[in-house]
């Protein structure tokens, strides 16, 4: 069984991130970049599942441009066998990566593809989802838990009332949640092993997507400040402050 | 215009989130027609008819949308959604779940989670975490959008009178099926709707001590929220983080307890209108955002204040 992981370069979630003056967008220079983690746990799974003998091989592929090999070949060094890169320059939005992924999808034929529940860029929660509809797959989105069972999956979903689990007929599609796994660190070996995997490239052409950007973003705001508070010095004063100055209890 | 608003439902009551999202709808403009898709929905529909500013109401009485699948619900939206300008749904986990899939079976792009309506093609959105928020535009034909309920003022529940109507549109993709669901049972309010919510996260140290704050919720009529840190450690189940990747809340007063207040939960709570920190490091950045900070041993604070309430 093949899996096939798409990953995306953002910048690191440790990073708090500023608008530009001109409102144009948030400043990405010199900003630390690194694989969005819902997709390392995306491609933690897709590793485990190979452990575990299910899955034979493992693709990950991102859209975007050479930097984003970077991302590649951290998973790559975690454990996925081939990455493809489709190039652009642009700032794909979910709609148009869906169609690529429909593209490599068709070109691969995997039985599972995992993907992130979410970029923590745009916050956008959609590629997945896209993806499946495009390729008239199931879906098991926000998942804590995944089974593969002969050509049916299993998968427990994180949902606002608490945990769903659905089944799936396989080729089917898999979001991560927090939950899933807790991703490994690639070692230093594994690391250098990744240098010689196969990494293809494809133009935007070949995939025949066309990724300029349909939502137009008109501008880009710092959210409103809130006005600074002040310490308690007891939870007397917290109290009372509560009830006479913000009347809220 | 015309906008359709999916109904978010336990197949027995309308959730309380459709009400905000309706209240976007108004603000879009147009004629508000709201979908309804489960089995045995119908007092759903009855309730959703009476909401302020709808015409129309909608039922798909089926089995295949007994449990909101997404392969069987987005045919639906996208056949019925053809005709309209907007189709709208919450940006809960069920939106988030379907509406993608609407938006690439009708070849239009999607924006999700919108906090406000600037013009019927122009909305705000916030990203990366709510540390920045996005004025974007959209000349799709149809729009589809996901609705961040804390951010609109919900309709009245009561007070409308639209007719509904039963359609007979069948929609079983087949390729997925429901196997069962946990789902968390709680007297306390819901969360995205409580207007108080006491939080706890890694400072709580283990989830019997989540008990203070379970009692201190009883008595504030709270719904009790946690940090990532506190769920993944298994103190508190999953649906009760809040934050970027878990759930938005705006209650009228946020107290967290024992939270340091990283980037990815603020984005779920600085909303809120008054917020209370209680924490042992007063370098802890959740006192950026506190209105009222008490720097202290949260297990000394904690029962202090369940004795003064
Ligand atoms: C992709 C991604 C998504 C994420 N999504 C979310 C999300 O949706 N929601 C979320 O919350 N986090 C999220 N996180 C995690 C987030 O980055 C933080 O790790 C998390 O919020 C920390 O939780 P915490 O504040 O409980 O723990 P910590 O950061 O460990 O803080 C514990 C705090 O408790 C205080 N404390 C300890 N003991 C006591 C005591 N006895 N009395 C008083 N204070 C005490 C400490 O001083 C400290 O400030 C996400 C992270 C990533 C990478
Ligand atoms: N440019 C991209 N290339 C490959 N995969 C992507 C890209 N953007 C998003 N994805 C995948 O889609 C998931 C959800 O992203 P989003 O819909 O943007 O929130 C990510 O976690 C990735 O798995």
């Amino acid at each position: 069984m093949k899996v096939l992981v798409p990953i995306k370069r953002v910048v690191d979630h440790n990073v708090k991130v500023r608008v530009k003056a001109d409102n144009s967008g948030v400043d990405l220079a010199n900003v630390k970049m690194a694989m969005n983690p819902f997709c390392e746990i995306a491609v933690e799974e897709a590793v485990r599942l190979k452990e575990s003998g299910a899955v034979s091989e493992i693709v990950v592929v991102t859209i975007g441009a050479k930097a984003a090999d970077e991302q590649l070949r951290t998973a790559l060094a975690l454990g996925a066998d081939r990455a493809i890169r489709v190039e652009t320059e642009e700032d794909a939005q979910p709609l148009a990566i869906a169609k690529a992924l429909k593209a490599v999808y068709d070109k691969e034929s995997p039985n599972l593809v995992i993907l992130g529940k979410q970029a923590i860029d745009g916050d956008n929660n959609q590629t997945g989802q896209m993806f499946a509809a495009l390729a008239g797959l199931p879906q098991g989105t926000f998942a804590s838990e995944v089974k593969v069972e002969g050509d049916k999956v299993q998968v427990t979903r994180e949902i606002d009332g608490g945990l769903q689990t659905v089944e799936l007929s396989l080729p089917a599609v898999v979001t991560t949640d927090l939950r899933l796994n807790e991703p490994r660190y690639a070692s230093l070996p594994n690391i250098m092993k990744a240098k010689k995997k196969p990494l293809d490239v494809l133009s935007a052409d070949e995939v025949g997507v066309d990724f300029t950007p349909k939502v137009k973003v008109l501008k880009v705001e710092a959210p409103a400040e809130r006005e600074a508070g002040i310490i308690v010095g007891s939870v007397d004063e917290l109290v009372e402050k509560l009830k006479n100055e913000a009347k809220v209890i | 215009m015309s906008v359709l608003v999916y109904a978010e439902h336990d197949n027995k009551a309308l959730n309380a989130v459709t009400l905000s999202v309706i209240a976007a709808a108004q603000k879009i403009g147009g004629d508000i027609t709201v979908l309804v898709a489960g089995e045995n929905a119908n007092a759903v529909a009855e309730e959703a008819a009476k909401a302020e500013g709808v015409s129309k109401v909608l039922l798909a009485d089926n089995a295949a949308y007994a449990n909101q699948l997404a392969e069987n619900v987005a045919e639906l939206v996208a056949e019925v959604g053809k005709d309209y300008t907007h189709i709208l749904a919450a940006a809960t986990t069920s939106g988030k779940n379907f509406a993608p899939r609407v938006a690439a079976l009708l070849d239009v792009n999607m924006i999700s989670e919108i906090s406000a309506v600037e013009s019927a093609d122009t909305f705000k959105r916030p990203i990366y975490a709510g540390n920045a928020i996005a004025t974007v535009q959209s000349d799709d034909a149809i729009k589809v959008l996901t609705v961040r309920g804390t951010a609109f003022d919900a309709v009245a529940a009561e007070g409308g009178s639209a007719a509904v109507e039963s359609i007979d549109i069948a929609k079983d993709a087949g390729i997925s099926s429901f196997v069962g669901e946990e789902l968390a049972k709680s007297d306390r309010p819901d969360l995205t709707a409580a207007k108080v919510v006491i939080s706890g996260g890694r400072g709580m140290q283990n989830g019997e001590n989540f008990e203070m704050l379970y009692n201190l919720a009883d008595k504030l009529g709270a719904a009790v929220g946690a940090s990532r840190a506190a769920v993944d450690a298994g103190y508190v189940p999953n649906d009760l983080q809040v934050g970027q990747t878990g759930k938005i809340v705006a209650p009228e007063l946020y107290i967290a307890v024992g939270i340091s207040g990283a980037i990815q939960h603020l984005a779920g709570m600085k909303d809120s209108k008054v917020i209370v920190a209680i924490n042992k490091d007063e370098e802890a950045p959740i006192f950026q955002v506190a209105d009222y900070g008490l720097v202290a041993d949260l297990f000394d604070a904690v029962p202090e204040l369940d004795a003064k309430l």
